[in-house]
Parts: structure tokens; C-alpha cells; sequence
């Protein structure tokens, strides 16, 4: 076939008619509008963020008459939430009004360009003066700028069965001092209640972000100081001992069946599993897990159960060999953010007021079982008696790390789960996955790597 | 095309297709290709560079890249190969031996799996497979060792799936070529001594030689992008044990949020494609 006059033709009519098609695309759309994208729970019967934002639209479109909001809830594990909302905000079809993003993904979406500066919003906000300042940095940008609101955070520690611990003989206020202790727990556990899983510590890919920081950066933060980023230098750890460490912790509870079945520990899903199957039916005797557990277990909750503060117990979880300051935890915590390609900013901006009442942020932090962000929150009688354990939790925020809230953050949580997924299975051992973490880091940042 | 010489308004009843297919065909592949030599991302970088063949060059030295490579040569032999073509074959020749009733409940089943949207079919056998799943029941119930499947073999679960699924467009393909098949030169061949394997094989074959080549060629060419059903059972896992190259592809471009590179994958596995048919087109000697 020539290239000839028709060619050229149908060339200029393609043109014309892909023009045409992207001029008119999103017409559908109400001008007084707010879409709100957020992630659903895979659990169907964890419905209380539906429930808080239902109540939430009702409010608003009360107060703002003629005004909608159309709340579009993503059902899917966390890391595919994150996909999706950002194919969602490449475009300006499909970008929703507001999102509500992982506080370690704001700053990866922020260079990416998908969310919009909140600076010129928060001088005549009221509330935002209530913000300790620790939550004003989780979503603010390295250009100084603060693109989300925080609603909330959470700590990490060892939840554990105290009935599972009378019977294998192990103190109701178990207390580990270092690593040693808990696999040693777990062991004693495994011989003298055979049939219950005795440590779950999240791993691998499927359950993504949970298992690297509930899993891996609670181990390998207290291995030492900045395990993972040197702020001083400016570059990113290489896999060291401490990485190494912590991976050989993951592969011997594994190795040793101490643990779920591999192939429930490397499930999407194995989070649901924990909360509502496990550790309710007595079936789990000690977890890594977060302070946000018993929402799972409330009135009107997922999987009801009112025994859970009788039958479950918390207890930090020690650094390595017990060195200061003995104790550590992880925190993260989500936000309400604007889309740079949202059609209205300004509504949405109104709606993440309406968000951050007082009384609708208590009232969020008490049915999700978060940490309070907000200074108010934290005093509310409401909230202090919300929860058993919300004072144990709270107090960890002393112990607590933050992970290195960098654009890159994302793809080196991915490395870490794949270093986990190999030990785990057994297809490597831990100074390998190490390795190929080290090699893998290096391209993502572009060689800027320290050795640790 | 004809090589009289016409004028240019014979395109004319040609241009809505031509202009569907270059919008909707041309334009995303091309886009495509570019995407691949530039570095973009989905999250992290908002701009996007021409990096040149960096992401090819980073995909050969990626172990990860090498063994996906490695695990779809071995899911499309074992599955498409092996197993869609050679029991879609079997299925073909014994249903033409059987009686009516068994023909027709045969083809149901095949052929059910068959229409079964892909993920259906994923949670399917993905229950069948896993732990607690039907397989490990059945052997249990005949006291052998169960084990779970999807982690112990995960690329032979993943292949047993696909044939499972796919084996009824094979068994179509056979059964409408062997009906072609003059009933006179059987019956020769029979008259002339010629056994049943050797009647297979010096008659039967070499007549639906085409139909092989093709069949072969349309299974190998599906079972390359086969995504759905392996993200559905396994998600490439356990470590990257069932991660074939579709996977691979979908971890790198959406997970890894590494557009550019995922889609340099996607380009190669164009490139295995076309190695594939040309090495069938070569075999057979197939007019197409």
C-alpha cells in the first residue's frame, strides 16, 4: 500500500474525530458534585467507614443544599486500592473530588502530580490548629507544601490469647524483652497447644504494605537506628545485618511452623483472616498486629465478640536484644486529599470540613479504633473509653517510627515484600534476599544507597 | 489487492473501518511502543524521558524478567501445547467413535469450561486446588498424601487450569476438521490392511495438517496472554514460582507503578509471539 491522499485523509479525520471524542467525554457530569473515592474493607462485613461517610453525605447535603456527594467505595486489598486510585487520578474523567490516601503514598502521588496543594484552604480553617504537628508532617511535601488530612494514626505491639497462654503455661502480662523471648513463647505454645497457630507476623507480597510494616520494619526498626533511611546522608540503607536479622527472624518463624500455613501467611487476605476468624475462635495465639484490632470486634463490628478484652492482651514488642530503648513501634495513618484533576476543589474541600467536626472526628476515631490525631480527640472522655487497650496504644506513640515519607518509599516496600515472600517459602536464604534487595534499592533510587 | 489502477474513491466505503482500526488499534499499540523507551511511571515522577532501549536492556539483566520468561515457555508447552492440542485432539477422534448420548455430554462439559467467564474458571479450580479444596478431598478419601497444590506446583496447577479451560476450542477445531475427512480414503486404508495407529498417523494427521498448524498457532497465541486466570489462583506466587510473563508484566507496570518498563515487557511478549507462529507457520508449511 502507497502512502498516498487517502491516507492522508484519514489521518486528519482521525484526528478530528479523537479530538471530538475527548472534548466531549465526562459531560455527564454534576457540576455541584463531590466524588469521593475510598477504599472498602475485602471484608463484606466491615462496613463502618460506608456507614461514617453515609452519615457523613447526609450531613452535608443538608447543609449545602442542592449539593451531592457521590461516595465511590474501591473494593480491594490496600495495594490495588493505591493502583486504581491513581489510574483514577490520571485523568481528568475519572479523578474524584477527594481521595483518601495511605499517608506513605501522598508523597509518591504528590511528585506524580495528582494532588493539589491544600495551603490556600487551611489558613481560614479553624480546626487545623488542633493537628499535633507530627500529623501535619505525615502528609505534608518535600516543597513545604500539605496535601492531606490526617484523620487518625495507629501503633503496632503483640496482641495475644491469654487463655492460650494459661494453657501452655505462659504468663497472663507476658512481657518479652527481646526476640528471643517471643519465638521461645511461640515454641512453648506450639508443643503445648498443639492445633493453634502460635505467632502470626505478617508476610510477602499478596498482603502487601501490612506485611511490610506490621511484619518486617517492626522487627528491623529496632535493630538499630534508621534502618531503612539515613536522613543525614540523605540515602537509602542497603540490606545489612539488621536486614538480614530481621529477615532470618520471618524465615524461622516460618521455617520452624510457627506460624500460618505459608500459604495462608502469603493470602491478600490473611489480615481479615487474623480478625475474624483466628483470633476469635481461639485459634491464633500471638500477633503482630496494630492498634486498630478491636474495631473488628465491637458492637455491630465485622465478627462481634465481647469477650475480646478478656481473652486478648497487649504487650510492646521489644527491640532485638532488648537494647534502648527496648520497646518499638510503626506508625502510618491515612488522609483526605484533593486530586489536582478534580472538576470541584472547593466542594470537596467543604466535605473534608465536614469530615473534621469535632464530633464527626471523634466519632471516626472511635468506630475505626484509631489513634487519635487531633488534640481535642485525644482528651474526648469519648474516645479515652472507646476501646480496652486505646491507652496502651496511645502510649506507644512514644516508641513510634514513621517510615521515610519519600516518593520512592512505595516501590522499596515492594522489594522488602518480595525479600520477605522469598524467605518465607524457603526460595532463598536471608543474606541472598538481602542481596537482591540491596541490588534492587540501588536501581530504584538510582544508586544513592549507604551501607548501613 | 487488485492491481488495476482505480481511483482513489474506492477508499471511500473503506474509511469508517480504516478509521476505527487506526484509532482504536493503530493508536494504543503505537502509543504503546513509545511508552516503552520512556520511563514513565504511574506514581513517583510525574514527567516521563525517552530512556532508549534502557528498559529492554534492564529486562534481559532482570533475573526476575529471565524466569518469567522461562515459567511461560513452560506454561505455554505444557498447557497449549502439550495439553489443549493433543487431548482437544483425542477428545475430537474419540467422540467421533462414541454414541450420541455420550458425544453430547461430553461436548456439554468440554465446553462449559469452555464459555465459563475466565475468572470464574480461576475460582474454580483455584477451590479445587487449594488446601482445603476438592483434590486434596479426593485423595484423602483414597488415602494418598494431599498437599497444597497451588503452593507445592503452582506452574503445573496454573497449566492444568488452562487446559481445563481451553481444551474445548481445540476439540471444535478437530472435530469440524476430521468430519472433512473423506469416510472413502479411510475405508481404503482399512481394505489395505493398515492399522489403527498406523491409519492415524499416515492418514489422519497429514490430512488436517492445516487445522494443526492452526490450532496450535491460536492456543499458543492465547495461552501467552493468559493473565486472569493465574493472577486469579496464585498472583504469580508463591514467591514468583507461577509468575509468567503477563504477570511479571502487571507486577512491574501497576504494582512496581514502572509503566515504561511494563510495557517494554508487554513488547517482548509481542516479540514471543511472533517467534512462535512463524516457527509454526515454518513447521507446517500452513497458507494462511
Amino acid at each position: 500500500m502507497r502512502p498516498t491522499a487517502p491516507l492522508i485523509l484519514i489521518t486528519a479525520v482521525t484526528a478530528l474525530v479523537a479530538g471530538t471524542l475527548t472534548a466531549c467525554g465526562g459531560s455527564g457530569d454534576d457540576a455541584g458534585t463531590v466524588k469521593v473515592a475510598y477504599n472498602r474493607s475485602t471484608d463484606n462485613k466491615i462496613r463502618f467507614k460506608d456507614a461514617h461517610l453515609e452519615a457523613a453525605k447526609k450531613q452535608f447535603e443538608k447543609d449545602h443544599p442542592g449539593k451531592k456527594i457521590k461516595l465511590i467505595p474501591i473494593q480491594a486489598p490496600d495495594n490495588d486500592y493505591a493502583t486504581k486510585a491513581q489510574q483514577m487520578m490520571r485523568s481528568p474523567k475519572t479523578a474524584p473530588d477527594l481521595v483518601y490516601e495511605d499517608t506513605f503514598r501522598i508523597n509518591s502521588d504528590i511528585k506524580a502530580g495528582y494532588l493539589k496543594p491544600l495551603d490556600d484552604y487551611l489558613p481560614q480553617w479553624d480546626q487545623w490548629g488542633q493537628f499535633v504537628d507530627t500529623a501535619k508532617e505525615a502528609a505534608k511535601a518535600e516543597d513545604g507544601r500539605t496535601y492531606g488530612i490526617p484523620d487518625g494514626t495507629d501503633t503496632r505491639g503483640l496482641w495475644f490469647n491469654k487463655e492460650i497462654f494459661a494453657k501452655a503455661g505462659l504468663p497472663a502480662d507476658w512481657q518479652p524483652k527481646n526476640w528471643g523471648e517471643i519465638l521461645d513463647a511461640a515454641r512453648t505454645v506450639k508443643r503445648k497447644v498443639p492445633g493453634v497457630i502460635p505467632l502470626n507476623v505478617y508476610t510477602g507480597k499478596g498482603p502487601g504494605e501490612a506485611a511490610v510494616m506490621q511484619g518486617f520494619e517492626m522487627l528491623l526498626y529496632g535493630t538499630g537506628e534508621d534502618p531503612l533511611y539515613d536522613p543525614a546522608a540523605k540515602k537509602w540503607v542497603a540490606g545489612g545485618k539488621g536486614f538480614r536479622d530481621s529477615l532470618d527472624f520471618v524465615r524461622t518463624v516460618y521455617a520452624e511452623k510457627l506460624g500460618p500455613d505459608v500459604s495462608d501467611a502469603l493470602d491478600p487476605n490473611v489480615g481479615t483472616r487474623v480478625a475474624t476468624e483466628w483470633f476469635p475462635e481461639g485459634k491464633l495465639a500471638i500477633s503482630l498486629d496494630g492498634s486498630w484490632m478491636g474495631q473488628n470486634w465491637v458492637n455491630k463490628g465485622p465478627k462481634e465478640w465481647p469477650d475480646w478484652s478478656r481473652e486478648l492482651a497487649q504487650t510492646p514488642m521489644p527491640t532485638q536484644n532488648g537494647q534502648a530503648p527496648g520497646k518499638v513501634s510503626m506508625s502510618g495513618g491515612w488522609a483526605w486529599s484533593i486530586p489536582q484533576k478534580a472538576k470541584n476543589p472547593d466542594l470537596a474541600w467543604e466535605f473534608v470540613k465536614t469530615l473534621q467536626t469535632r464530633q464527626n472526628a471523634t466519632q471516626w476515631c472511635v468506630v475505626a479504633a484509631q489513634i487519635a490525631v487531633r488534640k481535642d480527640v485525644a482528651a474526648d472522655p469519648e474516645y479515652l473509653r472507646s476501646m480496652p487497650g486505646i491507652e496502651f496504644f496511645t502510649g506507644l506513640v512514644q516508641y513510634t517510627h514513621y517510615r521515610p515519607a519519600l516518593p520512592v518509599y512505595p516501590q522499596v516496600s515492594t522489594a522488602i515484600g518480595e525479600a520477605m515472600e522469598k524467605v518465607t517459602t524457603g526460595d532463598s536464604s536471608p543474606a541472598d534476599a538481602a542481596t537482591a534487595y540491596t541490588d534492587q534499592l540501588t536501581t530504584i533510587v538510582d544508586g544513592a544507597v549507604v551501607s548501613p | 489487492m487488485s492491481a488495476t489502477r482505480t481511483g482513489w474513491w474506492r477508499w471511500v466505503p473503506l474509511t469508517p473501518a480504516t478509521i476505527l482500526l487506526l484509532l482504536f488499534l493503530a493508536g494504543p499499540i503505537g502509543y504503546c511502543v513509545w511508552i516503552a523507551f520512556t520511563d514513565t511511571q504511574l506514581t513517583g515522577a510525574s514527567g516521563s524521558d525517552f530512556v532508549g532501549l534502557d528498559n529492554f536492556r534492564r529486562a534481559f539483566a532482570d533475573d526476575n524478567f529471565r524466569n518469567a520468561v522461562r515459567l511461560t515457555l513452560v506454561f505455554t508447552f505444557v498447557s497449549a501445547v502439550i495439553g489443549q492440542n493433543t487431548l482437544g485432539l483425542a477428545l475430537a477422534g474419540l467422540m467421533r467413535a462414541a454414541s450420541r448420548p455420550v458425544r453430547t455430554l461430553t461436548g456439554t462439559l468440554v465446553i462449559t469450561a469452555w464459555v465459563l467467564p475466565e475468572i470464574v474458571a480461576a475460582f474454580l479450580l483455584y477451590t479445587f486446588f487449594r488446601r482445603e479444596g476438592t483434590l486434596n478431598a479426593i485423595l484423602d478419601w483414597l488415602h494418598l498424601p494431599s498437599q497444597n497444590w497451588l503452593f507445592t506446583l503452582p506452574i503445573l496447577a496454573v497449566s492444568f487450569a488452562n487446559v481445563w479451560r481451553g481444551t474445548a476450542f481445540s476439540m471444535l477445531i478437530y472435530s469440524a476438521a476430521l468430519s472433512e475427512i473423506p469416510r472413502e480414503i479411510t475405508e481404503a486404508a482399512e481394505v489395505d490392511g493398515a492399522s489403527g495407529p498406523r491409519r492415524i498417523w499416515y492418514i489422519t494427521l497429514p490430512m488436517i495438517r492445516r487445522s494443526i498448524g492452526t490450532n496450535l498457532m491460536l492456543n499458543t497465541l492465547s495461552t501467552l496472554s493468559v493473565f486472569g486466570l493465574i493472577w486469579a489462583m496464585t498472583r504469580g506466587g508463591p514467591g514468583n514460582r507461577s509468575q509468567t510473563l503477563p504477570v511479571f508484566m502487571y507486577d512491574q507496570a501497576f504494582l512496581k507503578s514502572l509503566i515504561g518498563y511494563g510495557t517494554a515487557v508487554a513488547l517482548l511478549l509481542l516479540l514471543v509471539g511472533s517467534l512462535f507462529s512463524i516457527v509454526y507457520l515454518r513447521l507446517m508449511k500452513v497458507e494462511v
